[in-house]
């Protein structure tokens, strides 16, 4: 019974409070098993989930009871107004070109901050604890905020949509790319700097190469999401589709945002298997 | 991939030198500038609509108010008690995550089983996967719009759009669980002479909880990211009274807002990765 190897199990304070069970094994030998977590996690989980219905006063009945306008609103959807069609395609030419132009400076901006900001290439801690910071707050401010105040400053239109997705897409690509450089394989740089490569030759054909179809594959998805996201930056005034959804919406023309709404469906399906056929290329 | 390893198997059998091997080293040239060419015309051919027409004419105005409202947010807001400060629509906003996450999950299960190809047969299973793609496309703020019409605006508003937008992503990254399913596990609890029951207990679930939680913690992060924005249109949380002070140009107010809503995101981003890596690991 002496020989007991707890050190395999870390015990946490969890353990301390609730003893964990020692199973003895035939050989003599005795192993501990912890508690289950499950019964804690689910009375915080069940916790939070009353709190949450109290502050929010969600209450299912008025689903049940307002069920019928729901159908109602549902068949109009399905029923798309056809004619509708040649007033959609202006604006979500004009939605895709934002998402492109926006992806592309953004995706641009993006690369020398990731390089910049990834432990393997940046040595100076310094530099790169205060770029990830400066790339956490971006990422936190919703996109809809950003083209609001890009309207307000820029005026109205596609150029503050631009603007927003531009911010938005070098706050993503540029965390998703340093997560991604860090795990490159750094022993053909040194190898190149050991037969004497200045530190940019050796990042240009060592590292470059590997960094390259990532970032290209980070770019596409971006654009994917970008394509989905600009659509409702219309909304606050950044031109493009959400112009023509909240229009539809306000009249109550469902049939005809039932239209939009499918282009748009038809549209993002169609770039989302182009990207991820590309995508799967380039892995 | 297999014609590579040949020919790079012939090479060492024929003992080329390193600079002949150099000579011979895979070109991917072309296939860059293609890329370029294709990027290059995309932006030109979108640059026609995007266009920087200045400033409006309180744009710098409102530029410094802004940064203005950053630097000096209005603290007693943010450190209220009241219905309308800052801890509280916070409080609120995550409480419409927490609701809208956990229902999500639960709703996008069914789902995700009847989408899986392993379980049904194909033509289903397809059927299945463009009702949860028609889900994803349509962007959240239009599902709150139309929910809004069935229950008024309000939290609960919130929760509903929430829920259903949430399926979609959840249901994606599930089926990539379920497809993954090991079956050999479930052939031997059969030759154990398991029953149904036992296999799903001991077979099944042991195997998809640590990813379905991964991923719904995961999709928290990005109901919280969103709740913030759906109050725009009414939706409850804080988002409402945040546009509300960019119009009415209330500065101290909107810099209280962004500052609180940075630090939860922020917060709430570090805790889900910790949680999630620990996930991973297997602890």
């Amino acid at each position: 019974m002496d020989n007991e190897n707890n050190s395999a199990v870390k015990l946490t304070w969890f353990d301390k409070i609730f003893k964990p069970q020692v199973i003895t094994l035939p050989n003599g030998h005795s192993t501990i098993r912890r508690r289950s977590r499950a019964p804690i996690i689910v009375a915080l989980v069940l916790l939070a989930i009353i709190l949450s219905l109290r502050m929010t006063g969600f209450d299912l009945s008025i689903i049940i009871k307002k069920f019928d306008k729901l159908m109602d609103l549902m068949v109009k959807l399905f029923h798309p107004k056809w004619s509708f069609f040649d007033k959609v395609t202006r604006p979500l030419v004009d939605t895709i070109k934002m998402s492109i132009l926006g992806t592309v400076i953004g995706c641009a901006l993006a690369l020398p901050i990731a390089v910049l900001s990834s432990t393997n290439i940046d040595k100076n801690r310094v530099i790169v604890s205060v770029l990830r910071f400066i790339l956490a707050l971006i990422r936190t401010l919703p996109t809809l905020v950003i083209a609001l105040v890009c309207a307000l400053i820029f005026g109205l239109g596609t150029f503050a949509g631009t603007l927003a997705i531009s911010i938005f897409t070098f706050g993503i690509v540029a965390k998703m790319l340093y997560e991604s450089i860090e795990t490159i394989d750094m022993g053909p740089f040194e190898a190149m700097e050991a037969m004497g490569a200045n530190k940019f030759q050796a990042f240009w054909s060592a590292c470059v190469p590997q960094i390259l179809p990532v970032y290209l594959s980070h770019s596409l998805y971006c654009f994917e999401m970008n394509v989905r996201a600009s659509a409702i930056l219309g909304y606050v005034g950044a031109g493009g589709l959400g112009i023509t959804i909240n229009e539809r919406i306000g009249w109550r023309d469902y049939e005809g945002l039932g239209m939009v709404l499918l282009t748009l469906f038809v549209v993002v399906v169609a770039i989302e298997f182009t990207s991820e056929y590309l995508r799967g290329k380039l892995s | 991939m297999a014609e590579k390893l040949e020919k790079i198997e012939k090479a060492v059998d024929e003992k080329l030198t390193v600079a002949e091997m150099y000579a011979n080293r895979p070109r991917k040239w072309w296939v860059y500038t293609l890329v370029v060419l294709i990027i290059a015309a995309l932006v030109g051919w979108s640059g026609s609509t995007v266009q920087f027409e200045g400033l409006t004419v309180t744009g710098r105005s409102v530029a410094q108010g802004v940064i203005s409202g950053i630097t000096h947010p209005d603290l007693k807001l943010m450190f209220g008690t009241g219905n309308t400060d800052v801890p509280y629509l916070l409080l609120q906003t995550m409480a419409i995550a927490v609701l809208g996450t956990i229902f999500g999950a639960i709703l996008a299960i069914p789902f995700a089983f009847l989408a899986s190809t392993n379980i049904l047969p194909k033509p289903i299973a397809y059927l299945f996967r463009v009702v949860i793609l028609l889900i994803r496309t349509i962007p959240s703020l239009v599902w709150a719009l139309m929910w809004i019409r069935v229950t008024g605006p309000g939290a609960a508003c919130g929760v509903i759009t929430q829920s259903v937008c949430s399926i979609g992503m959840i249901s994606k990254m599930y089926i990539t669980a379920i497809e993954d399913l090991d079956t050999r596990i479930l052939e031997s609890l059969d030759a154990m002479g398991c029953t149904p029951f036992q296999k799903i207990r001991y077979g099944v679930i042991p195997q998809l909880t640590a990813s379905f939680i991964s991923t719904t913690i995961y999709r928290f992060d990005i109901n919280l990211k969103d709740a913030t924005t759906l109050g725009i249109v009414g939706a409850g949380g804080i988002g409402a009274s945040l546009v509300q002070c960019l119009n009415s140009r209330r500065w101290a107010m909107v810099g209280s807002f962004v500052w609180g809503l940075m630090i939860l995101v922020l917060i709430i981003e570090y805790l889900s990765t910790q949680v999630r890596s620990k996930l991973a690991r297997g602890e």
